[in-house]
Order: structure tokens, then C-alpha cells, then sequence
């Protein structure tokens, strides 16, 4: 019982902090003034994978409630720096992060820092959807479990709002106890994107979240991408331009340096600013070229 | 438009002949052939082995004691199966959760480390070693100082399990798409529970299969019995201690025999173990069926 009293009070204050934060996002935009604290603040970000550096010099500061997208040709480093913000990259064995990443004022890469924990914070969505071979309830109560929520009347009350939350429950709530992977592909994200908003997160980092997906399901997951930033910070990877100029907020242009031998290609990070600006007014001759299609 | 349909066309759609017809017809006989050669013996086999053994097959032969002669027509093998049962049972209570974990910590923790490689080094040479060998083993290091016993026996069946567990869990561990495994960490879930919860389920149906595996080979093995368990005419439930005896002990015992009785009550023990195999699988089936995750 007691238990259950603290999950409320934990949650009533997310949902005040949350409330607050939206206000002042909207007052922010509403003045142009940016002031409030980012939700990341990402500082002379390297990442190597052995000695290969893989990306450099990434300065980028992600605002809350806001979608930030990261375009860019392949192999520019946009994946590596978005894993580095729930450090997903620890699971690369030869993987090595130079700089910061200031998350809500806590640097993820210090010391004490428990990978387990930043990713209850900050959740994921992949490239390609990614349900467990479970029930399409277990999927989605698989976190609260994990997190220690054992009553069932708990559990369906958590699968339901995030199964709502993710545009999804009215097409599973008479089949939750089938298997996840007789969905269709468009469903299984956002069931993988239920599974994320289950356990209640900050962030959700997505990772070229629709490129498996048709059109039609496509338009779904930005719609509910346009809905979740009233209540989550949300980082996507795209190889879509038109994506990018359709849900996001901020945009960060990277592109690959190849060196004097050509035999290496570090990612940088070129351009970030408000998406309407790198499209239409690009500040570098690079995200011109790039996002005209005259990519060279 | 029937006029179009009339004329004939251009490009031409239907199947050549020629080389390739013909290399295709070769092919499909030859796979054909294959196919029914291994058949063969599989079929004669368990043909041979269900004829001849059902012959003897009564009652009184599954739970009979062993036979004191070998011309004696009477006499049956309720000894061997119970030994056969407990010595096997042991094993593989000895060695599948020591196998099972063993693969966990090879493939999730100890990934490349030395000690982990050295490791799986030694899995795949034992996986190697015959069976006789196992059992001279467990003879000089167990059997002389304590005796005879069903006990030993299932030592050296379970150091014949073992490597076949440790090798094809940790292989099936390896098949489990990393999407899976990132998907349950990208949720806050520790390392352990990513393994308990996720990893293992969609692994369960292959590390049954490889259990089973081994499990069968090891209930059929003569050569570790002979030098460990000694031989016993009556039922010995006790695997620890006392003499015992087994399937495939009774098998290699009978078939040497001169006499019709004892020839055939080798025949019998062998369909008897053929169908405790046949059980054996159908019920881990079942299991792994129940708990593995529902595709």
C-alpha cells in the first residue's frame, strides 16, 4: 500500500513539473527569449569506436517539449551522438565518449552515473520495431514490472493509458493477450512506442523511427509525435528530410569529413537551429547543398 | 482487343528447355536419392527394433528382474529401466543447470575474455572425446575409491552432456537479435533481467532442443555404464548406493549372448529405450512449448 502511495506522489509531482515545464516552453516561444534550462546539453561530444573516431566537436543544446531532429548523409555520426543520450553506446564494447552531455544538469558520462537508470529516463525507439515475443499486454507492462508495479489493476490501467497515449488502443484492446508480433509493422512501433511512454520517461529518443513503415503509417507516428511533446522531450534521427521539416521544432545537420587518405569519415555536426531557418535559410553552403538535394 | 490478344508477341514468357531444364531435372533426382538413402536406415532400424522387440514385449519383461542365466526364457528388464531412469535423471540434474548457467556466463558475460575462451575451447575438445574415455575417467577418480554405483554412471553421462549443452545454449543465446536484447535495456531494465525475462524466453526452444540432445545421446551410452555402475539383477532405485544397472548395459549384454532368449530380450530393451527417448522428447516438448514465448 505504501508503495502504491509513493507511485502516486512521484507522479503527481512528474505531472506538475511537467505541467510547469510546458509553461514555460510556451512562454518561451511566445517571446523568443530562451531561457529556460535545455533538456541536453551536449559539449565538444567525440565518440570512437577503438581509435576510429566515429564523430566530433557536436555542441547542441536540446530544448524540452520540443522534437529536435538530426539529418544528415549516412554514416555522419546522427545514430552515435543519439545513442550517446541515454548511453546506449555503452553496450559497444570499443566504445569511447569525449566531452558532456548534460542531462537536466546531471553529466551522464560521470562517474556514478548508472546507464540502467539514465534509460528509465530517457527511452528509445528504433529503427526497425522491435516488440518482445510476448503478448502485446506484456510488451507494454514489461517496464512497470521491471520497475516493481506487480498489481494488476495497476498494470491495466498503465497499459491502457500507454497503449491511448501511442494511437493504439482501439485497433489491440480486444486482443492484449496476443502475441505482439501479429501485428503489422506500423502497429508494432507504436506498440514499441507505448512500451517507451509505459514507464514514464523524459525523453524518447527515436532512431529513423518510421523507415520501415508506409506512408500511411508514417503519417500516424507524426501525428502522435505532434501530441506527445505536451508531455515528452523528443530527439529523432531521420533520413527523411521532409520528416524533419514537418514535426521538428530544432534541426542539427551533420555530415561526414572524409580525411586526406579518404579511408576515414568522421561525422560533424554543421548546422543546428530552428528547422524552418535550416531549410529555408540555411547559415552554411553544406545543409544548402544537402537539403536542395544537391548533395556533394 | 481480342486482336491484340490474338497476335502473337514479342517477348517470350514460357519455360526454356535445354541445359537448364535438364540440370534442374538432375538436381531434383539426386536430392530425391539422398533423401531416400538417409531413410533407409532409419527406417530399417526402427523397423528391425520394433519387430524384434515387441516379440518379448509383455508385462512381465518391463518389470521383471534380470534373468540369472542367459538361456533362461524368462526374466526381464525392470532393473535396467529404473537404473536407466535415476542414473540419467541424476545426470541431468547435474548437468543442465550447470551447463544452462555455464552458457549464460560464456556468451553474456565472459564474451571474449580469456578465461571465457579457454573455456569454450574445452567444450568444443570434450564435445570430441568418446564416451569410453568419460567413463575410464570417472572409473580411476570415483568408482575405484567408492564402488560401483549408478552414481558414477551419472557422473560420466553428465560430463558427456555437459559440453553439448554449453556449446549449442550459448549458440542459441548468439541467434537472439540484439534488437531484442537493446529494446528491453532502452526500458531501464538491468542486464540480468534483460537475460532472465527476454533473452533466455526467445532462446528456450533451442536450449531445449540441445538439452534434449544431449539427454538422448547420454541414455543411450554403453561405454561410460560398463566401468562405473558394476551390475545388479535387482531393481535399485538408490542411485548413490549399490550396484545397478541399465538399458543400454542390458542391450550390449544380450546381443553378445549366444542364446535366442537372451538375444531377444536384447531386442527388447533396445525398443524400450527408443520409446523412453521418444517420451523424453515429447514431454520437453510439451514443456517448452507452455513456457517459450508465443511467436
Amino acid at each position: 500500500m505504501t508503495d502504491m502511495d509513493q507511485e502516486l506522489v512521484v507522479d503527481t509531482n512528474r505531472q506538475i513539473s511537467r505541467l510547469t515545464s510546458t509553461a514555460t516552453a510556451t512562454a518561451d516561444s511566445a517571446s523568443g527569449t530562451a531561457t529556460a534550462e535545455p533538456m541536453f546539453e551536449i559539449s565538444d561530444l567525440a565518440v570512437y569506436y577503438g581509435s576510429f573516431r566515429a564523430v566530433r566537436d557536436v555542441n547542441i543544446a536540446i530544448r524540452r517539449n520540443e522534437i529536435t531532429a538530426f539529418i544528415g548523409p549516412s554514416g555522419c555520426g546522427k545514430t552515435t551522438v543519439l545513442r550517446c543520450l541515454n548511453r546506449m553506446n555503452d553496450l559497444v564494447p570499443s566504445a569511447r565518449v569525449e566531452g558532456k552531455v548534460i542531462y537536466q544538469g546531471v553529466d551522464l558520462y560521470g562517474g556514478d552515473v548508472s546507464p540502467t537508470e539514465v534509460r528509465r529516463h530517457v527511452g528509445m525507439v528504433f529503427q526497425k520495431p522491435n516488440p518482445f515475443p510476448k503478448s502485446i499486454y506484456d510488451n507494454v507492462a514489461f517496464g512497470p514490472r521491471v520497475n516493481g508495479i506487480k498489481r494488476a489493476s495497476a498494470l491495466d490501467e498503465i497499459v491502457e493509458r500507454s497503449l491511448r497515449g501511442a494511437a493504439l488502443w482501439d485497433e489491440v484492446k480486444d486482443r492484449l493477450k496476443t502475441s505482439a508480433l501479429g501485428l503489422s509493422g506500423g502497429q508494432q512501433q507504436r506498440l514499441c512506442i507505448a512500451r517507451t511512454v509505459a514507464v514514464e520517461p523524459d525523453v524518447v529518443l527515436m532512431d529513423e523511427p518510421c523507415s520501415a513503415l508506409d506512408p500511411i503509417a508514417t503519417a500516424r507516428i507524426e501525428d502522435l509525435m505532434q501530441e506527445m511533446t505536451s508531455k515528452y522531450t523528443i530527439v529523432i534521427v531521420t533520413h527523411n528530410m521532409q520528416q524533419a521539416a514537418r514535426v521538428s521544432n530544432r534541426t542539427a545537420f551533420f555530415t561526414a569529413e572524409v580525411s586526406e587518405n579518404g579511408d576515414r569519415r568522421t561525422g560533424v555536426l554543421v548546422e543546428y537551429d530552428q528547422t524552418q531557418k535550416i531549410f529555408a535559410n540555411p547559415g552554411d553552403e553544406r545543409t544548402e547543398n544537402y537539403v536542395t538535394g544537391r548533395f556533394g | 482487343m481480342t486482336a491484340v490478344l490474338d497476335t502473337t508477341s514479342a517477348i517470350d514468357l514460357t519455360a526454356r528447355g535445354g541445359w537448364r531444364a535438364t540440370k534442374n531435372r538432375i538436381m531434383t533426382v539426386v536430392l530425391a536419392t539422398a533423401f531416400l538413402v538417409v531413410m533407409i536406415p532409419l527406417a530399417l532400424v526402427l523397423g528391425m527394433v520394433i519387430m524384434r522387440g515387441l516379440k518379448v514385449m509383455s508385462w512381465h519383461f518391463l518389470t521383471g528382474p534380470i534373468a540369472a542365466t542367459e538361456q533362461r526364457a524368462k526374466g526381464g528388464i525392470g532393473p535396467a529401466i529404473s537404473g536407466t531412469l535415476v542414473i540419467t535423471g541424476m545426470a541431468m540434474l547435474m548437468a543442465v543447470p550447470v551447463g544452462l548457467l555455464g552458457s549464460i556466463y560464456l556468451h553474456e558475460y565472459g564474451l571474449n575474455r580469456p578465461v571465457a575462451r579457454a573455456v569454450r575451447f574445452m567444450a568444443t575438445v570434450m564435445t570430441g572425446v568418446p564416451s569410453v574415455v568419460m567413463g575410464l575417467f570417472i572409473y580411476v577418480v570415483w568408482t575405484l575409491r567408492y564402488k560401483s554405483s549408478g552414481f558414477g554412471g551419472s557422473l560420466a553421462l553428465a560430463c558427456l552432456m555437459l559440453p553439448i549443452i554449453i556449446r549449442t545454449t550459448e549458440e542459441m543465446l548468439r541467434l537472439v537479435p540484439r534488437e531484442l536484447r537493446e529494446g528491453a535495456l532502452a526500458l531501464g531494465t538491468s542486464k540480468s533481467r534483460t537475460i532472465l525475462t527476454v533473452v533466455v524466453p526467445a532462446a528456450l526452444p533451442g536450449i531445449v532442443s540441445g538439452v534434449l540432445l544431449a539427454v538422448a545421446r547420454a541414455a543411450g551410452e554403453t561405454a561410460p555404464l560398463l566401468f562405473t555402475i558394476g551390475a545388479a539383477r535387482k531393481v535399485n532405485w538408490n542411485v548413490l548406493g549399490g550396484a545397478n544397472t541399465a538399458l543400454p548395459a542390458q542391450i550390449y549384454g544380450n546381443a553378445n549372448s549366444a542364446f535366442a532368449p537372451a538375444q531377444g530380450r536384447g531386442w527388447g530393451a533396445a525398443l524400450t529405450l527408443v520409446v523412453i527417448a521418444f517420451l523424453f522428447t515429447l514431454v520437453a516438448r510439451l514443456i517448452s512449448a507452455r513456457f517459450a514465448t508465443k511467436r
